[in-house]
């Protein structure tokens, strides 16, 4: 893709003998918008304060265009962090928060007030230059916090979820706001959530993070089409597992038994036999949902409908008790496109829309998703 | 009836309270040599009290001892509750624990230990033996009051301190403390009030050459109540009433 900026090389670190993180390996390109994705305690935040020197890794080293960081103290790292919870300096104007780091580089006073002036028009704060920080709102201090980290032209923007204390809407609109700023200033983000949505919709690649172990690394659209494992499939968006057996491979084919459905699939990436178990994956909007007299699909019933807009969201119960779910865009012309409840149905989809993934031994659900990570 | 009765109850209460302060000030005005008759307003107690020249050093003396103890007391107890939040280290708790020893410890047990220290140790009771003893029983509050504040501040803003550019001085001096502020002139008031009114350890590690006001009343009102005690008192509620109104503004200017 891009020049590496910067590189974790076997980085692993441990709390009270506890591992966090266990031997990550990370190349970060210079101009990116990277994300760091997974549950709480997967070791985002924790990978995040080793990039930016709050915490030493016990081992592995951290290079940053060519220059060795490990050592180095945070005030001396050429990136700068944007905190979950802002950590404005309450005593200080917003001006006088912005101005700390250029004050800390001991730069000229009309260099400062230039460059804060001008990083404060960027985030359209100009006129809350005297207030202080408790004046105002949520949306406005957080883009004080990215307007107090940009003002010193990082190589590197750490962001440990900047969006999670604002409401559905603000998040939206700052979540387009952070793009805009990273394609005009041109610096590397690296950003932590837990929300799949924002990774999805933000970053130019993601990294799926689980306990302390790199999941999948990726575009949004490899991430969220091509799973790696059963992990990222279930944490990232919503999917339908079927379990299927292999009945024959063929060259270029497979032949797999899907709950007593016969499909012919596209060989996998990973090697396959017959008679192998395999997990076949379905987003929801890849199910399609036939009338009850239709050959194809799996008997089932709607269990529950919502309607959503632009889709309709049902849960289809199947005979052994599985739960399908899918998600349908409103067909014009067609005007009985609609379930009732308990009403039968049959559930397939397009060949070559599902994607396959070994049996795995433990497949555990993700964590539970809370604010701190 | 009820309600009758509470509300004398309530009026006896704050009768009680301050009445006997009323009375102070009041004959502090008095212009007869006794405190049992009214003989009209006048204010040659205040001169009396001015013209004893003794009275007036004690004050002075007084008055430096608690500005010294205060500050020192403050000054280190900043640094051993920053210490305390910030590092974890062997003994911490022991360090913790003893803080709380000296506060509860009876006035009386502090006061006969300082004073068996000082006379082992050789050195003279004086200004300098008092300022260690006020110190030393300042210390715990300064700790206490630094500690509440530090414990409700938020770690990631000397992280952004940090993370901006500033090394851990830097930090410690344009964050750290102006964070602390409200709680450490708290601190300082505290120990300045709790060394201007102590008795009992005065009287102990204490000497001649340098009288402190609270013995000198003390030694005063044993011979016989002069009215001079009553304006000196009433000098000293009034200090006192401003130093309260003081701490209440700054802490609530802190507060905004």
């Amino acid at each position: 893709m891009l020049q590496t900026l910067l590189s974790l090389d076997n980085v692993s670190k441990a709390f009270d003998g506890k591992p966090v993180l266990a031997a990550l390996d990370l190349d970060i390109c210079d101009g990116e918008f990277l994300t760091l994705l997974g549950p709480s305690g997967c070791g985002k935040t924790t990978l995040l304060r080793i990039m930016a020197g709050f915490e030493q890794p016990d081992t592995g080293s951290l290079t940053l265009a060519g220059e060795d960081l490990t050592r180095l103290p945070p005030e001396r790292r050429p990136l700068n962090t944007v905190f979950q919870n802002y950590a404005l300096f309450p005593h200080m104007s917003v001006y006088d928060n912005v101005a700390y780091g250029l004050k800390m580089e001991k730069r000229p006073r009309e260099e400062i007030h230039k460059r804060v002036m001008e990083v404060l028009e960027m985030v359209q704060l100009q006129n809350f230059a005297r207030r202080k920080p408790h004046q105002l709102s949520g949306g406005q201090q957080q883009r004080v916090a990215i307007a107090r980290a940009v003002v010193k032209r990082p190589r590197l923007l750490l962001l440990d979820e900047p969006l999670s204390a604002l409401d559905y809407k603000l998040r939206r609109t700052m979540q387009g706001e952070l793009k805009r700023l990273q394609r005009e200033l041109g610096i590397t983000f690296v950003f932590v959530t837990h929300d799949q949505e924002e990774a999805l919709s933000m970053s130019d690649r993601v990294v799926v993070l689980r306990d302390g172990e790199i999941q999948q690394l990726g575009t949004p659209r490899e991430v969220y089409e091509r799973p790696a494992n059963l992990f990222t499939a279930r944490f990232v968006g919503e999917t339908n597992f079927f379990p299927g057996r292999i009945t024959s491979v063929e060259a270029a084919r497979l032949r797999v038994d899907v709950m007593g459905l016969e499909r012919t699939l596209q060989l996998p990436r990973f090697e396959v036999s017959e008679g192998e178990s395999v997990n076949v994956l379905l987003r929801p909007e890849d199910i399609r949902v036939l009338g009850p007299d239709d050959p194809q699909g799996l008997p089932g019933k709607v269990i529950e409908r919502n309607y959503k807009g632009s889709t309709l969201d049902s849960v289809i119960e199947l005979a052994d008790g599985t739960q399908v779910l899918a998600s349908e865009f409103f067909d014009e012309d067609d005007p009985a496109f609609d379930y009732n409840l308990g009403e039968p149905v049959r559930v397939s989809w397009v060949d070559g829309w599902e994607w396959l993934l070994p049996e795995e031994s433990v497949a555990a659900a993700p964590g539970d998703v809370d604010e701190d990570g | 009836m009820n309600r009758w009765l509470s509300r004398s109850y309530l009026t006896l209460v704050y009768l009680l309270l301050y009445v006997p302060i009323l009375v102070l000030v009041v004959f502090s005005f008095n212009d007869a040599r006794t405190g049992y008759e009214w003989g009209g307003l006048s204010l040659r107690w205040y001169h009396a009290l001015f013209g004893n020249r003794a009275m007036v050093q004690a004050m002075w003396n007084s008055l430096w001892l608690a500005l010294s103890a205060a500050t020192v007391s403050t000054l280190i107890g900043v640094l051993t509750a920053l210490a305390l939040h910030r590092y974890r280290f062997r003994g911490k708790q022991l360090l913790n624990s003893m803080l709380f020893i000296v506060m509860m410890s009876p006035e009386i047990v502090l006061a006969i230990s300082l004073l068996a220290l000082f006379l082992l140790v050789g050195i003279q009771l004086g200004y300098f033996s008092l300022l260690l003893a006020h110190v030393t029983f300042c210390l715990p509050f300064v700790v206490i009051t630094v500690m509440a504040r530090l414990s409700g501040f938020d770690e990631r803003l000397p992280e952004a301190a940090r993370d901006l550019g500033a090394s851990d001085f830097t930090m410690t001096r344009t964050v750290l403390i102006p964070a602390i502020m409200p709680a450490l002139l708290a601190g300082w008031l505290l120990g300045f009030t709790l060394s201007l009114d102590d008795v009992v350890v005065s009287t102990f590690v204490g000497g001649p050459g340098y009288e402190i006001l609270p013995l000198r009343i003390y030694s005063m009102v044993r011979v016989g109540l002069k009215p001079e005690v009553n304006a000196l008192g009433t000098l000293l509620l009034v200090f006192s009433l401003f130093m309260l109104m003081l701490s209440q503004w700054i802490l609530i200017r802190s507060k905004r």
